[in-house]
C-alpha cells in the first residue's frame, strides 16, 4: 500500500515511502524525526497538532499524507531553533508563556499564521485565531501577550 | 520543619543530593519531577543560592529511582517545602565542609573564605581554587547532620528573582517530551482496555484486527490485558481502534448516567468520621446551605506515555508519572520481580494536575515490555482511554451549617462532605496500577481510604475554615462503592469546600446588611489571611463593586491551603445574561519566602483559568459502558476567548518559610466566581458547572 509521496517540509524536498491514508502527523514524527508536532486528540479539537500548510494553519493528525504531495508544510521545526528562536519563540520566552509546553508547537504555529495575515492584531483577534487550541495549564494569558508582543516586535523590524 | 527531617530521614547521605561533576557542573539530585509547574528552576536557585554557583553550573538530576532520592509523589504543593527544604540544607552542609577544607589549604580562618561561581575567594582575591579541587578530598557519604544554618534571606541574589524556565526554550522549539523518546529497534504500543475489573475476554477476533491494521503487529495478551505494538505507530493505532469491535467481554461493568451526579454519590452508604471539635449538644437552629460539583478530569492535552525495556530479568521504564520511587515499588510488585530489578526514570510529559494515566501507563508499557524481551517499547494512551480511564476526581456535596449569635455572626461551624476519595494512587491505601486488575491473580479490592488530615485530607481539604466561628468540625462521609476510580486532582476537596465555606459567608453578610469585605474581617483573625483580603480588595477596587442584581458582579474568596500553605484571596468580576462570563481576576497570594517570584505567579494564573473551567463549564458524563465524554467535545474545557484579564499580586513574606504554591489559587477562585454569579443575579447557584442552562433555571425561578 505504501507509495513515494514527495513533499516539502520546512523548505526541504522529502520523498517519503508511506500509505498515502497515513496521518501527515504521523510521517512527521516518524518518518522525518520531526517530533514537534504533537498528538492530543486525533480529532482536530486540541491543535497541538498543528502545522501549515501552503500558509494555511491545518491539524496534521487528520491530514491524510496522500493529499499533500507537492505542498509546502511548516512545523514549529521550522519557525526557529533554541539557539536562533523565531520572534514568536522569543516572545513566549520573555512572558514565561507555558507551563508545561505541549499545546505550544500548535499555537506558535496558529499565531505565525495569524501575524502572517495581519500583524497588528487586537487581543480579542489573537484569541479568535487561538481559538482552536486548548491549553491546560492555563497558561492563556501569557500566550495572548506573547503573541501581541511578537506582533509589535515584527512590525517594529519590518519598519 | 518536622516534614524536612522526614526527608532527610529517608534519604540522608549527602551523595544522595548532590555530587561534583567531572565537567565542573554540580548534579542535584530530586525525587520531585518537572510537571509543567517549574520545580525544576526553583530547585537549582535553590542550589545555587546556598553553593554560591552559576545557575548554569547546576544540573538537576530528577526522579532517579536507582540514584535518586526518594521522595514519594509530586504531589500536595510539597515540593519547595520538602525537597527544596533539602536542598538547602544540604547545600549549605556541603558549602561549610568544603569551605573548612579550602581554608585547610589555603592556611586560612575559614571566615576568610567565600565562594563566587563556585571558586573559593580569600579576602576577597581569587585563591586558584574551587568546589571541584576540593572535591576528592570531600567525604559525601555521610550523613546530612542538618546543623548548618542556610543563608538568611537578605543574603539571596538567586532565590528571590524571576529566573526563565530551564526547560521552555527546547519545548518551544518543539523537543523536550517523553512523547518524542525514541530507543533503538523501538516498538510502539497501544492497549485494548477491560471494561471493568471483573471483566473477562472471552474472544478476540485477531485476525480482523491484523488486517485493520495494514502493517505486521504483535497482540499482547497476559490475563484480560490486551496490547498491540509494531514498529509502524499508525497501523497499532488502527489495530488499537479497530479491536473494540473485534473484542467479545462478559461481566463488563455498566453504568447509568446518575451515577455521574454528586446527589447519587451523596445517596451511597459511607463511612462517616467526625474531625474537629464535637458536635455541641442542644444545638439551635442553623443556617445551612448545600452546594455539589460533578466528577472532574484531569484533561492532560498530552495522554498518557511510557517507555518499558525488559532483558535478563531487569526491566527499566521511563515514565512522566508523579513519583518514580514508587511507581518503581509498584510495577515490582505488580510484575513479581524484586525491587531492585525495576528501574524508573522520569521523563517530562503533558502538564499534570494530579492523579492521572501516568503510572497506570507505565505499567502496561512495562507489561508489553516482559511479553516482547529486547524490545523497548513506547506505549501511548488514545485520547479517549485518558478520558475514560484515568482516575477522576470525585463528584461532592457540601452542605455547611452556621449557628448565629445576635449580631449575626458564626458561634459554630460544621462542613458537612459526601465524596469519593480523593487519594488513591498505587500503592497507597490499598490502590494498585489499573492493568493490574485485568492480571491472572487481580489484587484484592481496595478499602475506604483517603488522604489523612495530617497530610492535608482529600475530600476533606479545606473543610475546616480560616475565620473564627467558634466549635468547628467536618462531618465526613466518604463514599466507597463509586462505579469509577477517583482519586487526587490539582486542590482535592477544597475547590468546593472553599466554594461554600465562602458561599455561606457571602450570605451570612448579606442577612447583616454587611459588604462581605468587612464581614470577613470582622471575623478573620489571621494576620496573613486578613493582609491578602485587603491587598486582592485594593488591587479590584472592591469599593466599586455595586449593588448587584443588574448581570454585572464582583465576589471574593479567600484561603489558605490546606491551612498550612500559601494563602490566596481572589477577587472576580463577571458578567451574567444567560452564560456566566468572568471579565477580571485579581488575586493576592503570600507564599512566604518565594524561590521565584514570575514561576509562582505562572502557577497562580494557571490555577485560577483552571478554577474558572472547573466552575462553570467541565462535567464528566457516565453511559453505559463507563465515562462518556471520552473527548473535548463532550468534555470542553476554557478557550481563549473566554480567559479573563488576570492580575496577580505577591505579597512581600520573605521572613516566613516558603509555602507551596502550586494550587493555592483554585478554591479560592471558584469561589470568587460563585459570589461574583451571586451579586450578579441576586441569587446563588449552588451547583457546579454554572452552565447556561443553570443561570436560565434561576432567573426563570
Amino acid at each position: 500500500m505504501s507509495e513515494p509521496i514527495t513533499l516539502t517540509v520546512n523548505g526541504r524536498s522529502h520523498t517519503v515511502d508511506a500509505d498515502p491514508a497515513t496521518p501527515l502527523l504521523d510521517v512527521l514524527r516518524n518518518h522525518l524525526g520531526l517530533k514537534g508536532s504533537r498528538y492530543g486528540c486525533g480529532l482536530e479539537r486540541c491543535g497541538a497538532c498543528k502545522v501549515l500548510i501552503d500558509g494555511e494553519p491545518c491539524f496534521s493528525c487528520s491530514r491524510e499524507v496522500g493529499t499533500l504531495a507537492g505542498r509546502a508544510v511548516v512545523t514549529v521545526e521550522g519557525l526557529g531553533t533554541v539557539d536562533a528562536p523565531h520572534p514568536l519563540q522569543q516572545a513566549f520566552i520573555d512572558e514565561q508563556a507555558g507551563q508545561c509546553g505541549y499545546c505550544l508547537s500548535g499555537i506558535l504555529i496558529a499565531a505565525k499564521a495569524l501575524l502572517d495575515r495581519n500583524p497588528d492584531p487586537t487581543r480579542a483577534e489573537v484569541a479568535a485565531a487561538l481559538e482552536p487550541h486548548l491549553c491546560r495549564c492555563g497558561s492563556h494569558p501569557r500566550i495572548l501577550r506573547a503573541v501581541l508582543a511578537a506582533a509589535a516586535r515584527l512590525r517594529a523590524g519590518s519598519a | 520543619m518536622a516534614e524536612l527531617a522526614h526527608s532527610l530521614r529517608d534519604n540522608p547521605r549527602l551523595d544522595r543530593w548532590l555530587r561534583f561533576e567531572a565537567d565542573r557542573t554540580v548534579r542535584v539530585a530530586t525525587g520531585k519531577v518537572e510537571l509543567g509547574q517549574g520545580i525544576l528552576t526553583a530547585l537549582a536557585q535553590i542550589a545555587a543560592e546556598e553553593l554560591d554557583l552559576d545557575l548554569g553550573q547546576v544540573r538537576i538530576m530528577s526522579g532517579n529511582s536507582v540514584e535518586g532520592p526518594g521522595e514519594g509523589y509530586t504531589s500536595s504543593s510539597w515540593s519547595i517545602e520538602h525537597s527544596g527544604a533539602a536542598i538547602r540544607l544540604v547545600a549549605a552542609e556541603v558549602r561549610a565542609m568544603a569551605i573548612e577544607r579550602a581554608a585547610l589549604r589555603l592556611n586560612a580562618a575559614p571566615d576568610e573564605i567565600a565562594v563566587a561561581a563556585g571558586a573559593f575567594l580569600r579576602n576577597g582575591e581569587p585563591s586558584g581554587i574551587d568546589y571541584w579541587t576540593i572535591a576528592p578530598e570531600l567525604d559525601l557519604s555521610v550523613e546530612a547532620s542538618g546543623t548548618v544554618a542556610p543563608k538568611p534571606a537578605s543574603a539571596h541574589r538567586i532565590v528571590g528573582t524571576s529566573v526563565p524556565r530551564l526547560d521552555l526554550p527546547a519545548k518551544l522549539a518543539g523537543a523536550g517530551f517523553i512523547h518524542d523518546m525514541e530507543l533503538p529497534g523501538m516498538l510502539h504500543a497501544r492497549t485494548l482496555r477491560q471494561p471493568g475489573r471483573d471483566a473477562r475476554l472471552v474472544s478476540l477476533n485477531e485476525a480482523a484486527i491484523r488486517r485493520k491494521a495494514g502493517a505486521p503487529i504483535e497482540i499482547v495478551r497476559v490475563g484480560q490485558f490486551v496490547a498491540f505494538a509494531g514498529g509502524d505507530e499508525t497501523a497499532v493505532r488502527r489495530a488499537a481502534v479497530a479491536a473494540e469491535a473485534c473484542a467479545v467481554w462478559e461481566n463488563a461493568r455498566t453504568l447509568r448516567p446518575e451515577q455521574a451526579t454528586a446527589a447519587w454519590v451523596a445517596a451511597q452508604p459511607s463511612h462517616d468520621r467526625l474531625i474537629g471539635d464535637a458536635f455541641t449538644d442542644g444545638i439551635p437552629a442553623r443556617v445551612s446551605a448545600r452546594f455539589t460539583r460533578p466528577f472532574l478530569s484531569h484533561g492532560s492535552i498530552a495522554p498518557s506515555c511510557a517507555l518499558a525495556l525488559f532483558g535478563d530479568g531487569r526491566l527499566t521504564v521511563w515514565s512522566h508519572a508523579q513519583g518514580m520511587h514508587p511507581l518503581s515499588a509498584n510495577i515490582a510488585k505488580t510484575v513479581d520481580l524484586p525491587p531492585d530489578r525495576v528501574a524508573c526514570h522520569h521523563v517530562q510529559g503533558g502538564g499534570c494536575y494530579g492523579h492521572n494515566g501516568a503510572d497506570d501507563a507505565a505499567l502496561d508499557a512495562a507489561l508489553v515490555a516482559m511479553a516482547l524481551p529486547g524490545r523497548p517499547i513506547r506505549l501511548f494512551w488514545r485520547r479517549e482511554e485518558e478520558f475514560a480511564c484515568e482516575p477522576l476526581s470525585s463528584a461532592m456535596t457540601v452542605a455547611v451549617h452556621a449557628v448565629l449569635d445576635a449580631a449575626g455572626r458564626p458561634v459554630d461551624w460544621t462542613t458537612e462532605i459526601w465524596s469519593a476519595a480523593h487519594g488513591q494512587r498505587p500503592g497507597v491505601g490499598g490502590a494498585t496500577l489499573l492493568a493490574a486488575e485485568a492480571l491472572e491473580t487481580p489484587p484484592p479490592p481496595r478499602k475506604p481510604f483517603d488522604v489523612p488530615e495530617e497530610r492535608g485530607g482529600g475530600a476533606t481539604r479545606n473543610g475546616i475554615p480560616l475565620y473564627a466561628v467558634g466549635p468547628k468540625r467536618i462531618d465526613f462521609h466518604l463514599v466507597h462503592d463509586v462505579p469509577v476510580r477517583t482519586s487526587s486532582l490539582r486542590g482535592l476537596g477544597a475547590t468546593l469546600n472553599v466554594f461554600a465555606i465562602e458561599a455561606l459567608v457571602d450570605d451570612l453578610a448579606a442577612r447583616v446588611e454587611q459588604d462581605p469585605l468587612a464581614y470577613r474581617l470582622s471575623i478573620l483573625p489571621d494576620p496573613r489571611a486578613r493582609h491578602v483580603l485587603e491587598r486582592a480588595a485594593v488591587m479590584a477596587g472592591w469599593p466599586r463593586r455595586g449593588a448587584g442584581g443588574d448581570g454585572r458582579g464582583m465576589g471574593l474568596g479567600l484561603a489558605r491551603y490546606k491551612n498550612t500553605a500559601a494563602y490566596a484571596a481572589v477577587v472576580a468580576a463577571v458578567e451574567v445574561e444567560e452564560a456566566v462570563r468572568v471579565t477580571d481576576v485579581w488575586c493576592a497570594v503570600d507564599a512566604g519566602l518565594v524561590i521565584n517570584p514570575d514561576g509562582l505567579a505562572n502557577q497562580v494564573e494557571g490555577n485560577i483559568v483552571q478554577a474558572v473551567s472547573w466552575t462553570l463549564i467541565e462535567e464528566v458524563r457516565f453511559g453505559e459502558t463507563g465515562v462518556a465524554s471520552t473527548d473535548w467535545a463532550s468534555y470542553p474545557v476554557i478557550r481563549f476567548s473566554d480567559i479573563p484579564e488576570i492580575r496577580v499580586e505577591l505579597v512581600d513574606a520573605r521572613e516566613h518559610p516558603p509555602l507551596g504554591v502550586g494550587e493555592c489559587a483554585g478554591g479560592p477562585a471558584a469561589a470568587a466566581v460563585g459570589n461574583a454569579v451571586a451579586h450578579a443575579l441576586g441569587q446563588r447557584i449552588h451547583d457546579m458547572p454554572m452552565t447556561r442552562e443553570r443561570i436560565v433555571s434561576a432567573l426563570m425561578g
